[in-house]
């Protein structure tokens, strides 16, 4: 199992040093990260009410696919790069697929705890489409704004 | 219609693209049959009793007679020479193989349709009026903001793994042909005090095991917002609907286990702390779309039509049938030409390749290119000329499509049931036969009048018996096929869920004991009353009675 990093639309193994992970527990009962690098784990039935203040102390944000079909830490994704703002990493762990790869980059996943070996089919999946309907956590233009652009370059 | 731009065929032809892989890795068995389920899902692939079955979206209904001619050209070259109109606004090919699917959604894509999200835990194909466009009582056009949320749910990033599938139907008439209060969501246009129209916010309804009439959870959106609306219920649910038990996993659920207000207040929260302009599309966006559904260049016709009444008082048949199948148009001189895919003794809702060409070249002979397909399992023509309409009627029968029982007692809804489906209890489609050859063959549909009758074959409900006027649901009694009767539900903006009456019936014995409701009916209505409104004022006990036999005859 490695951390794969999703950045500029290319999928690398994590170089950076691996953070020390709170869980949402050990927050509650008081942990608070100082120095160095941090992530905090969530179930991903955490109200993420309870951590938004507190959201700048961490490097990256871990959510969780008990199942790969639970999509409720897509929507907690979306949240936290919409509602909170947080610019960090946010890493997919549990049964993440390739098939699910690129909801969760648009969801606001940058990261994935996958096998090594499934790189491959992971980079098939995040560039399997080059138009997207709706505007997400992601910079991709929905098609109503390229059909927009595309006229004002025609008029 | 719609037309798909550069955009939209990239999206579908590069969702085939990926299908197509994920076919090669299932079949490579480099994934496991459970971890391709969900994937062919999305893409209308289901396993069912003796094959595969793809499920391919007719969007709101619409089609056009290239659309349908393609329909045939698959029913022949890649099934048995047919397919099944569900209660969807779905057509279903029963015999696919597996390695031919991805070829199959190609042939679709070619003419702008797909089979995506069909199927799985995500939101379905959205449903609308059959008469959009067309109806004499509609405020607008509701299938405008139907392909607005065709697009924006198409592979939606944050809905496409939810606890349960999604269905979204949209109407824009008082009189509600879209069943929006057994939707997941049901959107009805409307127009407030101001003059404005907007959406009415339905939450909730649905049929399945746990019936449940919808909830209104705003009674006025306006209509620019729609999609960001629709976000913030899709999150609250995504987040918050039950996931440890399939049959509690509706939204239906959520809503009544919270309480239809405090999950209004939910989604307010959500959709106030949203970005609104992020979702909702542009307003040029919006008039994009809806200039695809300018109204067809209609002729200035006299209302009345006299080609059309010197064939009525020569043609018995077809006075009969026009009677029966045609509805009401908004423009003077043309009317909606119903056509029943019920002839009495055929299985509901199916129709062969030839009849599919059949209908198409009226389509496009007679109705500005334009079919649609109805939730009741039946095809009409939106904007026929009454001057037309007499020759519209001889090629349909000639095509074996003359049937005169639009909304009568032998236009039932049924689903596939155990002749096909793997979830059935019973058989639904025979039942179906029986009952619709006894009530045609006696010539007393006329007598009887609007009759809703609605069969499933399990307490899925695919047949919607909750919400027919007489609804038979199979059931399965020690490996014998049982029939358990409602009565007096109905979909429409009376909407209202069927009671079960009492003990189950053999196959047997239920064509019978259905004809002894109706005879009882028959008995003791007023004058002008209708099937469910003197169910509704005689009540549970006395139809009980008649149901069992042991009714007293008057």
């Amino acid at each position: 199992m490695a951390t794969l990093k999703f950045t500029d639309g290319e999928l690398a193994p994590c170089r950076e040093d691996r953070a020390t992970e709170i869980t949402l527990a050990e927050w509650r009962e008081g942990a608070r990260p100082e120095a160095g690098r941090f992530a905090l784990a969530l179930p991903n039935d955490a109200a993420l009410d309870e951590v938004a203040h507190a959201l700048a102390r961490f490097d990256a944000i871990i959510l969780h696919f008990p199942t790969f079909k639970d999509g409720r830490a897509l929507s907690q994704a979306r949240l936290l790069r919409a509602r909170y703002g947080f610019a960090g990493e946010i890493r997919a762990r549990g049964e993440v697929l390739p098939d699910q790869a690129f909801f969760m980059a648009r969801a606001g996943f940058d990261a994935f705890e996958i096998d090594c070996e499934a790189i491959e089919s992971f980079r098939t999946a995040l560039s399997a489409f080059s138009c997207v309907y709706q505007r997400s956590s992601d910079d991709r233009a929905p098609v109503y704004a390229r059909r927009a652009a595309t006229r004002a370059a025609a008029a | 219609m719609y037309r798909y731009d550069e955009f939209d065929e990239t999206i579908v032809r590069e969702r085939i693209a990926e299908f197509r892989g994920q076919v090669a890795r299932r079949l490579s068995g480099a994934l496991t049959e459970d971890q391709f389920k969900p994937l062919r899902l999305m893409n209308g692939l289901y396993l069912q009793l003796h094959a595969y079955m793809l499920r391919v979206a007719i969007p709101y209904g619409t089609l056009s007679s290239r659309q349908m001619r393609r329909l045939a050209h698959i029913a022949r070259k890649y099934d048995k020479g047919y397919g099944h109109m569900t209660t969807r606004q779905n057509i279903q090919f029963n015999w696919p193989a597996l390695v031919d699917v991805p070829d199959i959604l190609e042939e679709l894509a070619d003419v702008e349709m797909h089979a995506i999200q069909t199927s799985g835990n995500c939101i379905r194909n959205v449903t609308s009026d059959q008469y959009a466009g067309a109806a004499a009582d509609e405020i607008e056009d509701p299938r405008p903001w139907c392909e607005i949320i065709r697009q924006w749910s198409t592979l939606h990033p944050e809905f496409s793994y939810l606890p349960r599938k999604f269905k979204i139907a949209v109407t824009a008439s008082a009189h509600d042909r879209a069943a929006v209060r057994v939707h997941d969501i049901g959107l009805r246009l409307h127009r407030n005090a101001e003059g404005k129209t907007g959406f009415e916010v339905i939450v909730g309804g649905g049929l399945g095991r746990t019936p449940m009439i919808g909830r209104t959870i705003r009674e006025f959106l306006p209509k620019e917002h729609l999609l960001s609306y629709l976000e913030a219920i899709m999150r609250v649910y995504n987040l918050h609907g039950r996931r440890d038990n399939i049959y509690k996993a509706r939204i239906k659920i959520l809503v009544h286990s919270e309480g239809a207000e405090s999950f209004r207040r939910a989604v307010e929260d959500e959709w106030s702390g949203s970005d609104k302009a992020a979702v909702d599309p542009p307003r040029e966006e919006i008039e994009r779309i809806r200039r695809y559904f300018a109204p067809p260049p209609f002729e200035k016709l006299e209302p009345e039509s006299a080609a059309f009444d010197k064939a009525r008082a020569a043609d018995a048949e077809f006075a009969r049938w026009a009677r029966v199948n045609a509805a009401p148009h908004k423009v003077p001189g043309y009317v909606i030409a119903n056509i029943s895919l019920k002839t009495p003794g055929a299985p509901p809702g199916d129709i062969s390749a030839a009849q599919m060409e059949a209908v198409a070249d009226l389509a496009e002979r007679y109705s500005f290119d334009e079919l649609r397909v109805t939730h009741e399992q039946n095809l009409c023509l939106p904007h026929v000329k009454k001057d037309d309409l007499y020759d519209v009627y001889r090629a349909l029968k000639a095509a074996g499509l003359g049937a005169a029982n639009i909304g009568l007692a032998s236009d039932i809804v049924a689903c596939p049931g155990l002749d096909y489906c793997d979830l059935a209890n019973a058989r639904s489609i025979p039942i179906a036969q029986r009952l619709a050859e006894r009530f045609a063959f006696s010539g007393e549909e006329d007598d009887i009048g609007d009759l809703r009758i609605k069969i499933s074959g399990c307490i899925n409900a695919c047949g919607h018996h909750h919400v027919g006027h007489i609804g038979v649901l199979g059931v399965d009694k020690k490996g014998e096929e049982f029939y358990q009767v409602t009565l007096g539900g109905s979909p429409g903006e009376d909407a209202a869920l069927g009671e079960i009456v009492g003990r189950g019936l053999s196959a047997d014995e239920v064509v019978d004991a259905v004809g002894r409701l109706v005879d009882f009916y028959k008995d003791h209505r007023r004058e002008g009353e209708r099937f469910l409104d003197a169910y509704r004022r005689i009540g549970l006990e006395r139809f009980k009675e008649a149901l069992y036999g042991d009714a007293e005859i008057h």
